[in-house]
Parts: structure tokens; sequence; C-alpha cells
């Protein structure tokens, strides 16, 4: 139903449903507010977006008035809305001097100065001066973790923090105490919130009151050159903001993109800059006496293209880590390919996903604004509070909306959200497929059903038979449904590997996969060994091959090499990433590679031409071009194509046997995933907090 | 005195008499109940209408109009809840009612309930009433005993009635934050819209009422809302409980004709003004936060609605609190000022800084140390509360300094000249 309202003079026609607020905006009226947000529930107690209505001899809190609420005048008239009058005007005044008589106006020592909605709202509709001659109040901080600092006195009690830990973040530790002017936010025993995504809580706050700790007083926002990219520290691709300022990346923030992660990003993604920073690889380095010593480019690429040509094709290997972007993948496979390498893996934790049988059978395929209109929801064997937590806020806020049904085949963790526990093991997936559990009528009952596996599932040893009954269940209740809508959906962990995947980044034909690689590795069949920035694998078992690590971090990898080559990270290139979705989206170069380190395709090249090998590119331009060809889906930036049913179905008839062994968590420390996390000084007392918190947990609250 | 003894509604309000079923039904409650019922839920509708009833909680507004905005044809249940939460101050009428006559209440209830197609109710007893609580509890154990209420009683209406103890904030007496408080969380009024008779205690539709309101239903019922309304003035009608405290020979609590002039309300029951009716400086008619009213304004003045809004205050909840010329009314309304700072929820901007700016700024100019022109900024801030909140406790905090500014301005001009003249005799 909709609504016309004359908005200043301007006539405007509004759906029934919406806010005062947003007519006044569509007829566009600007509206000062502080406690409203378009992502959580409407409070009202600010009072900033006071509205005059005629006919009304109070002004209106526009945020909280549906404009069903205003019916026309009783001539049929549309009603009359003044955002400007003298009253609206006074009110603003009214309500602006009333929230600075407690403010501090410490601005030059705020952190948020400079991007603070109190100072431009004071600016732009409050007086010049105070008329407050009383002594203001005082509140004492509060110690809410280490990444959240608090200057309480700045607060003006709008509840942004509360309504989005309590809503969004599923985390209910946040409150209002006390009453009137004593009125506090605290976390009730002041102990650190244990959520992976509360920091978003403090670009919510609308003044100084929550500021970022790990930020204090490093920069000011004008000094900062802002660089719009992607997040990989999951398989989201999450829309970030990174400010640089010279060559350091001094924070990382948000960015607005409905289709991935709304305006949230997890603590880790925003939190781990701090990590591009320490335990850099600057500079080549290349064994020498069982000593890694600093090497020039020419010496160590001499090295390693030595090694490379003498060595037997079938006795090298070469494995992308989680982090690898897809222009540095494809770079390295036709340089491996050139040189008759088979053994090729980019699965590096051993997922066997296989690529072969379609892109259907390998992406998050209802796409992650998809979970909002999904109402039935069964999560195999993950964990996406911690593989995904941004994707749980999502999950959340349809079991939040009552729509969604959620089953849970895994260890029964604390979601955020309320699950049916059907079961521990694979055994449970078995029961649901033959029907004998009664989730597969709850799946096959919903309109839009979604059946979810995790990575790690993907990555037993039976993940064959595991993703083959998790395909049969989502091809059995796919029936009867719009043809539109995919029901199976595999959720990635790491950033690189759905583009790792669609490049076909796997063993050629006769090659081996990453567990072949390394009991050949073990057994002494194997020479040489390059990793791409890969970590994650058990590298004791590399044996005595020559291991050649390139990446960004002096991390587990650099430790086991014999030569290392010095990679940028993320914030350092710009590469293409596929996100879980199968959405190719780029990062943005903000700085400069450390020391001597370069972009990682540029390594590659340079290798290729030392092996005497020269791949057939010579700028990024030159390589997306070839790559595109071969790949023409990560031509499509920031597009999902539906990829097939029939993808589904040939993973359900792949088949294989399931063992027994419950579905343990794929994430041991969600804090420390990659290289970049574990030189993070934050994430490790993140890690730290949470392993202390976790074990002094009582058992009926764990 | 006004109102005739065959007019009085609660004939038991002192606890002369027994407060239990058998002393209320001797009184006449629980008479007729089952007819009223038998006649179907408009006609207890319709007669309160005829009776002008307004509520007796302090708004004034008509109560049985109120009771029609609830739905008709609703899946979800309909509530009734009892405001007794009686936390204004002054007010301490509601309080009697339970203690002395907690079937009138009990039997409305169940007839309000009724006309409203609800088969709960609830009655939020203020934190502090303890005693009360008590002596309705045991009302209503002995409704419950008789079948007059419950499940299958023998008025053929299932009929839940609870009563629920607060923890004693003011705010709950606002009707949205005693229903944020009765569904266990923080007493904080809502918005509005929506209304609590579309969206009201868990989500459904509920109208709250004073005691006093859904206590003088059965009489209503019993002699017509004709007598009711054939009391009083038109559009204030019926008797009502005034409660007068402060400097009079013997504050009390009595049952008195709506109009009433305060000056015979003051003579008749109380004694009069303490040290006479020319010692009166000012009243507060209808509890703490209505705006005072001077001495030389009362001589004439009734008590009802619609005269006491003519001078810019209100009846009410009919608290009156008599000033005789001992006291200082910037102290008394710097006092009232402090008690809404202290009960301000917090919840929205102007009044919980508002609450305590107007009452830091009382507290200098009560010693006289203030500039005149900082009495136009206690004006300013009064009005940048009132009218800008949530809840109408903004309002209410705002009142009575509006009040003293407008009676009393000369007294704090003084106070403030006085202040400087004696500084500047201290400096010489």
């Amino acid at each position: 139903m909709s609504r016309q309202l004359i908005v200043d003079g301007t006539l405007v026609e509004v759906d029934g449903g919406e806010t005062l607020m947003h007519a006044c905006e569509k007829a566009g009226a600007e509206i000062p507010r502080f406690c409203y947000h378009e992502r959580l529930s409407i409070a009202g107690n600010c009072r900033m977006c006071l509205v005059e209505v005629h006919g009304s001899p109070k002004p209106i809190a526009s945020c909280a008035m549906m404009v069903r609420d205003l019916p026309p005048n009783k001539d049929g008239s549309p009603k009359s809305v003044s955002t400007t009058s003298p009253l609206v005007q006074k009110a603003r005044e009214g309500v602006m001097e009333f929230l600075l008589i407690n403010h501090p106006l410490d601005c030059p020592i705020c952190d948020q100065g400079g991007e603070c909605d109190l100072q431009d709202q004071a600016m732009a509709f409050g007086v010049g001066g105070s008329r407050y001659a009383e002594n203001k109040r005082a509140v004492e901080d509060k110690h809410i973790g280490p990444l959240i600092k608090t200057v309480m006195t700045r607060c003006i009690h709008c509840t942004r923090c509360v309504r989005y830990m309590t809503e969004v973040a599923g985390v209910e530790e946040l409150g209002l105490i006390g009453r009137g002017e004593d009125a506090e936010i605290t976390t009730y025993l002041e102990k650190g919130i244990l959520s992976e995504m509360s920091a978003n809580a403090v670009d919510l706050c609308p003044v100084g009151a929550l500021t970022h700790r790990p930020w204090a007083h490093n920069a000011r926002p004008w000094e900062l050159n802002s660089t719009e990219s992607i997040d990989v520290m999951d398989a989201l691709g999450s829309a970030i903001r990174v400010d640089s300022r010279g060559k350091e990346v001094m924070r990382v923030l948000p960015r607005n993109n409905d289709a991935i992660n709304e305006e949230w990003i997890s603590d880790k993604t925003r939190h781990v800059t701090d990590g591009l920073k320490m335990q850099r690889l600057d500079q080549p380095y290349v064994r020498k006496n069982d000593h890694l010593v600093a090497a020039s480019w020419s010496e160590a690429l001499d090295v390693v293209a030595n090694t490379l040509r003498q060595a037997d094709p079938k006795r090298v290997a070469a494995i992308a880590g989680d982090l690898a972007g897809c222009e540095e993948m494809f770079a390295l496979q036709q340089l491996m390919h050139s040189l008759g390498v088979a053994n090729l893996d980019c699965r590096q934790d051993g997922s066997q996903l296989d690529p072969r049988l379609g892109r259907g059978s390998y992406l998050f395929n209802t796409t992650i604004a998809g979970i909002e209109t999904a109402d039935a929801i069964l999560l195999i064997g993950t964990n996406p509070r911690l593989e995904a937590a941004v994707l749980n806020a999502r999950i959340r806020k349809v079991w939040r909306s009552g729509e969604a049904t959620i089953g849970l085949v895994g260890e029964a963790v604390d979601l955020g959200y309320e699950v049916e526990h059907i079961g521990s093991g694979p055994q449970a997936l078995t029961d649901l497929a033959s029907g004998r559990h009664g989730f597969l009528e709850t799946l096959k009952d919903a309109a839009q059903p979604m059946v979810i596996v995790g990575a790690g599932a993907a990555a037993r040893s039976d993940g064959n038979g595991v993703l083959s009954l998790a395909a049969s269940i989502a091809h059995q209740v796919a029936g009867g449904k719009s043809p539109k809508w995919r029901v199976f959906n595999v959720l990635h962990s790491a950033a690189s590997r759905v583009g790792g995947l669609d490049l076909g980044f796997v063993p050629a034909d006769g090659g081996k996969d990453v567990s072949g690689i390394l009991q050949a590795s073990e057994t002494g069949q194997l020479d040489v060994a390059y990793l791409l920035g890969a970590d994650e694998i058990e590298l004791s078992r590399l044996g005595s091959s020559f291991v050649i690590y390139q990446g960004s971090h002096g991390d587990r990898g650099a430790h086991r090499a014999d030569v290392i080559l010095p990679g940028a990270a993320y914030t350092e290139k710009s590469a293409t990433y596929v996100n879980t979705e199968g959405r190719a989206q780029m990062t943005t170069q903000a700085i400069f590679p450390p020391g001597e380190a370069k972009e990682d395709w540029k390594v590659i090249r340079a290798l290729s031409e030392a092996c005497g090998q020269t791949l057939p590119f010579d700028t990024l331009p030159q390589l997306r071009a070839k790559m595109y060809e071969s790949h023409p889906s990560l031509a499509a930036l920031d597009q999902v194509a539906r990829a097939s049913a029939d993808d589904v179905a040939a993973l359900a008839a792949r088949g294989g046997e399931v063992t027994s062994e419950p579905f343990a968590q794929a994430i041991d420390d969600y804090f420390l995933t990659n290289p970049i996390a574990r030189a993070s000084r934050i994430m490790a007392e993140l890690s730290a907090l949470r392993t202390t918190r976790t074990a002094t947990r009582t058992p009926s609250a764990a | 005195m006004l109102l005739k003894d065959q007019d009085r509604i609660f004939q038991n309000l002192y606890g002369h008499h027994d407060s239990g079923l058998v002393g209320a039904r001797q009184r006449g409650a629980w008479d007729g109940t089952k007819a009223f019922i038998a006649n179907g839920h408009d006609s207890i509708i319709n007669e309160v209408k005829t009776s002008g009833l307004r509520g007796r909680g302090g708004a004034g507004f008509p109560t049985g109009l109120k009771w029609s905005f609830m739905p008709k044809k609703d899946p979800r249940p309909s509530y009734l809840v009892i405001n007794a939460d009686e936390s204004e101050p002054g007010s301490c009428k509601d309080r009697e009612i339970m203690r002395h006559d907690p079937h009138l209440l009990i039997e409305g209830a169940l007839l309000a309930s009724f006309a409203m197609r609800a088969h709960t109710c609830y009655i939020y007893i203020r934190g502090e009433f303890i005693r009360e609580r008590e002596r309705l509890q045991a009302a209503i154990d002995e409704a419950y005993a008789a079948n007059l209420i419950g499940k299958n009683n023998i008025h053929d209406w299932d009929f839940d009635l609870f009563v629920h103890h607060g923890g004693g904030a003011y705010i709950c007496g606002e009707e949205t934050a005693l229903l944020e408080s009765l569904e266990g969380r923080k007493g904080q009024p809502r918005l509005k819209p929506p209304f609590p008779a579309n969206v009201g205690l868990y989500g459904a539709p509920t109208t709250v009422n004073n005691v006093e309101s859904i206590a003088v239903v059965p009489d209503i019922m019993r002699r017509g809302g004709t007598w009711f309304a054939g009391l009083g003035h038109p559009n204030n009608t019926g008797t009502k409980l005034f409660q007068i405290s402060g400097h009079v020979e013997r504050p009390c609590v009595v049952e008195e004709e709506m109009g009433i002039p305060l000056k015979q309300l003051i003579d008749d029951h109380c004694g009069g003004v303490r040290g006479g009716w020319d010692n009166l400086l000012a009243v507060i008619p209808g509890g703490s936060s209505m705006p005072l009213i001077p001495a030389e304004l009362c001589d004439d003045l009734t008590l009802d609605f619609d005269s006491l809004t003519k001078l810019k205050s209100g009846l009410g909840t009919a608290a009156i609190i008599v000033m005789d010329k001992t006291t200082d009314p910037i102290k008394a309304i710097r006092r009232i000022a402090y008690f809404y700072r202290h009960e301000s929820c917090g919840q929205c901007t102007p009044c919980r800084e508002g609450t305590g700016w107007m009452w830091r700024v009382l507290q200098r100019m009560e010693r006289g140390e203030a500039e005149h022109h900082e009495i136009d900024l206690l004006w300013d801030v009064t009005k940048q509360v009132e009218g800008h909140t949530i809840c109408a406790l903004g309002d209410a905090a705002a009142w009575p300094v509006q009040g003293l500014i407008r009676h009393y301005r000369h007294v704090i001009e003084e106070r403030i000249d006085a202040r400087k003249a004696a500084q500047a005799n201290a400096a010489e």
C-alpha cells in the first residue's frame, strides 16, 4: 500500500511500510540521526530526526514513524511534512544541545575526530555555543577486550552498539545499565567480548565512545589514502577499504556490498593489518650450509631455475596456498605445464572437491544474499561462525526473521542461533539421504532449502563420500523447486580456493594431489616442491625435497624452504580472487611490497625466463588476457554465473565410502589461520584471550 | 460536602470495615455481576461510555472510548493490564483501594476484561506496596476460592487475574514501560505507534487502565452510567478520590464529587490550610508533575480536568499538594526536579540530559547563585524537553519548572538580587 505525502512542498509517493525518514529522504530532505541505522532495529531514542507533521502538536521522530500510520487529512489531501520549519530547527538545536552538554568535547584527542557524526551534525544542525554552565558528567571507561577502546564519557546512549551485538553479531554481551543520567553502556562484568565480528560496533558508534584500540592515536582520517579492495581472510571476498599512509597500511574498514558482507567485516579482516608489517620476507634467501642466507634476485632465481631444469618433471610438484591470487596461480600453472610437471594442487587442505565435475559441485550456489530467502538450511561439517563469520551473520538474520529452520550435522557448537542437531558424523548424512531422519522432509517441504557443506568436511579422508551424500540430499530436495533455486553449497574458507579450482590448478593426468605429493616426498620420490604461499601443509613430510617458497611472510613454509622468493601481500598487489559463490573480484594495490619483494606474478614471469621457458606475457593486462582466454569466468568481475544443477547430480553420483568418525572443527584457531594472521600481535592476543576464556568457562555456559 | 453518602463508591476507603469478600458483599460488591456479563461485551462498554468516565491515572482519556479501540475479531488474545504502580509523588489513592476495597477492583477487572474480550488480566503493583499486594492477593485468592473468577467460574467467562510486583521504578507507571517490565525486560517506554491496543503485552492487543478507573466500573454497572454522569460537571463526571497532602490540618484521601471547589475540599475534609486560607501560597493540583497554581487563583478553583487545564495545569491523579507561606517554591520545585532526574529512564536524549540540567540550575537558583537571563534559559530547556521525548515523563519533568517560572519568576529574581546584594556588601 503506497501513500502520498508532501515533504517540504514536494509530493512523494512511498510504501506504507517505509519510515517517514525514508519518505523525507526520497523527497530530497536531509534528516540528521544518531541512533537510527538501517541494518538495526529502530530505537528512536536520540530524537535528532524530529520532523513536523502538520496537524500534530508535537514534532515526530521520523525514524520510528511508519508512513502507514500517517493517514491523509480529513479532506483526503496528503499529509504535509516539514523538515526545515522553525519548529524542526528548534527541536534539532535542542537535541543537539542536550547531546553536547555532557559530551566532553575532547575532539582534539579523540580518534573519531574527522569522521564523527556528532561533530558533523553539530556543525550542520547545532548552535554555535554552549549555554551549559554546570559540571559535566564523567563515566568510567570499560574494559571490553583488546579490540574496542572505550571513552564512555563521550557516549550519547544511542544504543547502536548494543543493538548490533545483540541482533547482528548474536552475542548478548553489551547492554545499557543504570537509569537517566547514570545510564551506561557496559558488558555487565567488563569481560572482553567473544565475537568474531565485535569491531563493527565501533564503526557504528556515531561518536568516539568506542574506538579501535589497535589503531589508537595512530592516524587522523584526513592523512590516509583510501583504496577500495577485497578481503582474503576468508572465502567471502568482503568489500574493504584499505587506508594507508606512506608505505604502511594503517587500517582496514568495511565497504558496503549487499551481495556479500552488507557493511560488516570480521575482526580478523579488520585487525590483521599489523601482521602486514611483521615477519615480512623482504628479500630473496638461499639456504647455504643449512642456513638461509640473503641473496640477490638473480642469484635466487638462478638457483631455482637450475634446480627445476635439472629435475625430473615427474619428481617436481607445486602447491598453491590459501592466499594466492589467480594471476600467480595461472602463471605458475603455465610454467609448470611448460616444464612438463603434472603434480599441481591448489587444495592444500586435501579437499576432494573436483573441478572436473563442474562449477556447481564446488560453489556456494545459493549465493550469500540468497541465504536471506532460504527457509530451511542444513549445515554439514561446518562452523560458519569461524569459517565465514560475516556469512554466519546472514544465517542468523534469516533465523531471526523466524523464516528458517536450521539443521546441523557436525559438532554442536554455539553458532549464535538455534539449530536442530541432527548428528555428529557421516552416519547422520546417510540417515538423511535415505529419509530415515525427519529433517529431510523439512528440507523437502521448504520452498527454498539450502544444504551447506563445509570445506573441512570435503577435506576428510572420506571427503568423496561426504560430498556425494550431501549432494545427493541436495539433489533429492531440489525436486519440484523453482528451476532458478540452487540447493547445494560448499562453504570454502580459503580465499584462493575457488579461483584455483576454476583455473584447474589440480593434478593433470597422472599427477599427484597434495596427499600424493607429501607421500612421495616422505618416501624420497619427490625432488622439488614449489610452495606458492602454502604454509598449511604438513611441512615435516616434505622429507629431503628441495623446497622453493614464494610468499609474503616468514612463516612455516619459509622456515622449511631452501630458496625463498619474497612476494606481495593482498594489499600490495592487484590480484583476482574468486569467492565461495564463484564471484571473481580484484584487489587493488594500496601500498608497495616491502624491500625487494615483488608482485607474485612478476616473480614467476622472471623465473620462467631463467628457466628458458619464458611465459608469453610481460604485463599484468597481457597475463590477464591470456588467463581470460582459457578461463572466461574470471573476466566477469563482480558477477555470479549460475552453475548447472547437473553438476550436483554428478557429484551425488560419484559415490564413495564414509567412515563413522564425527566431523571435527575445520578451524581450530580462528585468529591464526594464515601467515599474515600468525604474524599479527593482535590476532595472537585474541587467540590467547579466547583460549583462556573458553578454558575458564563453566560447563553450563559452554 | 458535595457528595452524598449514598453516592459513595468506596465505602471502605478508611478500612473501618471488613475488606474481605464477606464485607465487600455486604457493601454490594459482586452483586449482579453475572447479569452484566450476560448482557454482552458491548453493553458494558456502552454503559461506561454513558457514564463519561475519564481515566483516573492522570491523562483523563475517556475510558469507554479507550476500551472500544480493542479489536473485536483478532486471533491473538487480548489483555487487560491494571496499572497499580502508583508512584506519582502526592498520589496515594490506589493503595487505599487495594488495601480496603480490593473486591471492587477484582470485580471491575472481570467486567472490564469481559468487555474487551480478555481472559487474562495483570495487575502491575508498585514495588514498595508490600502490604497492599498481600491484601490484594488475599482478596484474589478469596475470589478464586468462591469461583467468582478463574476457569469455569460462575460468571461464565474464564478469567485469570495475576498480580505482578514491580521493582519500584517511577517510569514503570508509564503504560508501555510497564508492559516492558511485565514482559521481564528493562522498564523503558516503547515507541508509539503502534499503540498497546494494537501491539501491547506479548505483542497482543492490550489496554492499560488505572486502578481507580477499573474499581468504579462495577458501581457504574450497578447504578447505571447516567447516575455517574449526573455527578460532577459535564465532561468531568462522577466521583473522584482526592488526596490532599502538605500544609493542611488533616491530610487525607477522600471520595468527592468531581468539580468540587478546592477551598471547600480543604475546609470540609482537611480542617483547612495550616494557619488559615490566607496563609495558602500555592497548590499542586494533580501530583508532582502538574504545574503549581498560586493562591490568588485558588479562591474559586474547582477541581476537574477542564478547569485546571484552563489554568495551564491539570487534575492529574487529583493528588493535591498544599503549600503554605512557609514554603520556598524554588526549593519545592527543585526537589521535584531531582525526583524526575532520578527517575528518568535514560532512553531518550531530551529527558536524560534535560532533567539533570533543570535540577542543577534550580539548585543554584534556590541559593540565588544565578543570573537573571538564566531564568529564560531554564524556560528554554523545559521547552526543549517538553514534547520531544518518547513518553510523557519529559513533559512531567518540564511542567513543574514551567509552573514555577510562570508564577514565581519574581521570587527567583529577588533571590538572585538578594544574593548579589549580599555579596556586594561582603565585598565592601
